[in-house]
């Protein structure tokens, strides 16, 4: 059980509690590159799921896109993206570090936390009775009305549910930020391999899966306040769309 | 990356055939291991679980935590343990299938009519055969979706392997080392073909669940005919 004390005098020692490698700069620097890949891919995902979601059209061809998004491996993406944002930076005027480390981060984040969200703003949205839309609409509601006050509070379980497992994924898979010299945690884990020193390797695991597991938390939480009450609980929406059949790819005979 | 440098060098690709073969098969044999250990077990699980229902709840949630942790996290955990073997990229790449995979073949088992399984009962069918000839094939359509969406995440998973050391990261060798030496054809080349890969194995999928379940082409054919 040498790695465990090892980890843990390495996690108590107030050298890595200070600096710019220190846990709390590591920490916010993880939480900054998923909060605002998850802010970005909610802004795209929310809208455009809800649209298709309320007038059901273009339904199919959005989940097949987001089931093709999933295929694509972030890390395949954070690489394929790095060099023409390196290349890019003298044109576009912004600093070359900014191509080497964040915009990679970002774009692989931003994509892997879309499809979750549409899927499940699409699908919750799909499942509200239609016989209580077509009640709305006799009762003179309008579509807007439909939408917000209707369909997405009762659609609101599954749409939290789907920005969870965004946030999950992101803020496990911003570890690998840390390959094109990102910050954040996984910093530690890369860094403790390559220096072969396995007590900052373990912090990093540590560390990573303790924020990721925090962030399941708080986001369960969430989703439990949001639900009106009446329906059944968070819990069993809690990665839904994981259970979801993914419809066949639309070109397929 | 580097200046001057063109995107794709063919000429190291063409040089090169051998290796990416390699590589390319190294990345499926260790995907494949890893969902069908994964199905294995996730199979002998449900099964565990629809006679005893209270398993349900701890299964899902221990797979829920597990499928949280982050993939180069518990890879680097095991690595002072097991060392740069096989099964320092297995175990966690079967862990990550379980919630996907066991939470499908549930909600597939869920799926079979009451109705069906006692009209089967009534027929005569005994527990086992009324399992393998009635709800299994029933239940088919959901695992294979749970299978695709193991099968894709596993294939992106195999490549974080390249990070610990390059004996075992397959296709992810490629864009590791591409980064390393800031040579962007070998990460084009790791990155284009895993990208392939993830969804050529989805669509082999879709067209064998298509073969294994005749009947909801069927049925699908006859609502268009009613339309």
């Amino acid at each position: 059980m040498d790695v465990l004390t090892a980890t843990l005098a390495w996690l108590l020692d107030p050298i890595h509690w200070s600096g710019p490698d220190g846990i709390p700069t590591r920490i916010a620097e993880h939480l900054a590159i998923s909060i605002v890949s998850l802010a970005a891919a909610g802004l795209v995902a929310l809208p455009v799921g809800a649209i298709i979601g309320h007038t059901g059209r273009g339904g199919t061809l959005a989940v097949n896109l987001a089931n093709l998004g999933r295929a694509v491996p972030s890390y395949a993406v954070l690489v394929i993206v790095l060099p023409p944002a390196l290349q890019l930076a003298p044109t576009l005027g912004y600093e070359p570090s900014l191509g080497l480390s964040e915009i990679p981060t970002f774009t692989a984040m931003f994509l892997l936390a879309i499809p979750p969200i549409l899927v499940n703003t699409y699908g919750g949205l799909r499942e509200v009775d239609r016989d209580l839309v077509e009640a709305a609409r006799g009762m003179g509601m309008r579509e807007r009305q439909i939408l917000f006050r209707l369909e997405a509070p009762l659609a609101m379980p599954v749409i939290v549910g789907g920005i969870r497992t965004s946030a999950v994924q992101v803020v496990a898979t911003a570890t690998l930020g840390a390959v094109v010299a990102y910050g954040g945690l996984g910093r530690y884990i890369v860094d403790g391999i390559a220096r072969n020193e396995n007590d900052r390797l373990f912090a990093g695991v540590v560390l990573v899966a303790g924020l990721a597991l925090a962030a399941e938390g708080l986001l369960a939480l969430v989703q439990r306040l949001l639900s009106p009450r009446g329906l059944p609980s968070a819990g069993e929406h809690a990665f839904r769309n994981l259970a979801e059949v993914p419809a066949p790819p639309a070109f397929l005979p | 990356m580097r200046p001057g440098e063109p995107l794709l060098d063919v000429a190291w690709i063409a040089d090169h055939l051998d290796d990416i073969a390699f590589r390319l098969g190294q990345h499926v044999l260790i995907a494949v291991i890893a969902v069908a250990v994964g199905l294995a077990i996730s199979m002998a699980l449900a099964l565990w679980a629809r006679r005893a229902p209270w398993l349900r709840g701890p299964v899902t949630g221990i797979a829920g935590v597990l499928y949280t942790i982050p993939s180069l996290a518990l890879f680097a955990a095991l690595l002072p343990f097991t060392g740069l073997t096989l099964l320092t990229a297995e175990i966690p790449l079967v862990l990550y299938t379980l919630l996907i995979l066991f939470r499908n073949i549930m909600a597939g088992f869920d799926g079979v009519p009451a109705d069906v399984a006692e009209a089967a009962d009534g027929m005569g069918y005994r527990s086992a055969e009324r399992l393998l000839q009635i709800e299994l094939p029933l239940a088919v359509p959901l695992i294979i979706a749970g299978v695709r969406l193991a099968s894709v995440s596993t294939i992106g998973l195999v490549m974080i392997v390249s990070l610990l050391g390059k004996n075992l990261g397959g296709l992810g060798v490629f864009i590791t080392e591409g980064i390393q030496t800031f040579f962007a054809t070998k990460v084009y080349v790791g990155a284009a073909l895993s990208v392939a890969l993830a969804i050529a194995i989805d669509l082999l999928l879709v067209w064998l669940e298509r073969r294994a379940t005749p009947w909801s082409r069927a049925r699908a054919a006859r609502a268009v005919a009613a339309d």
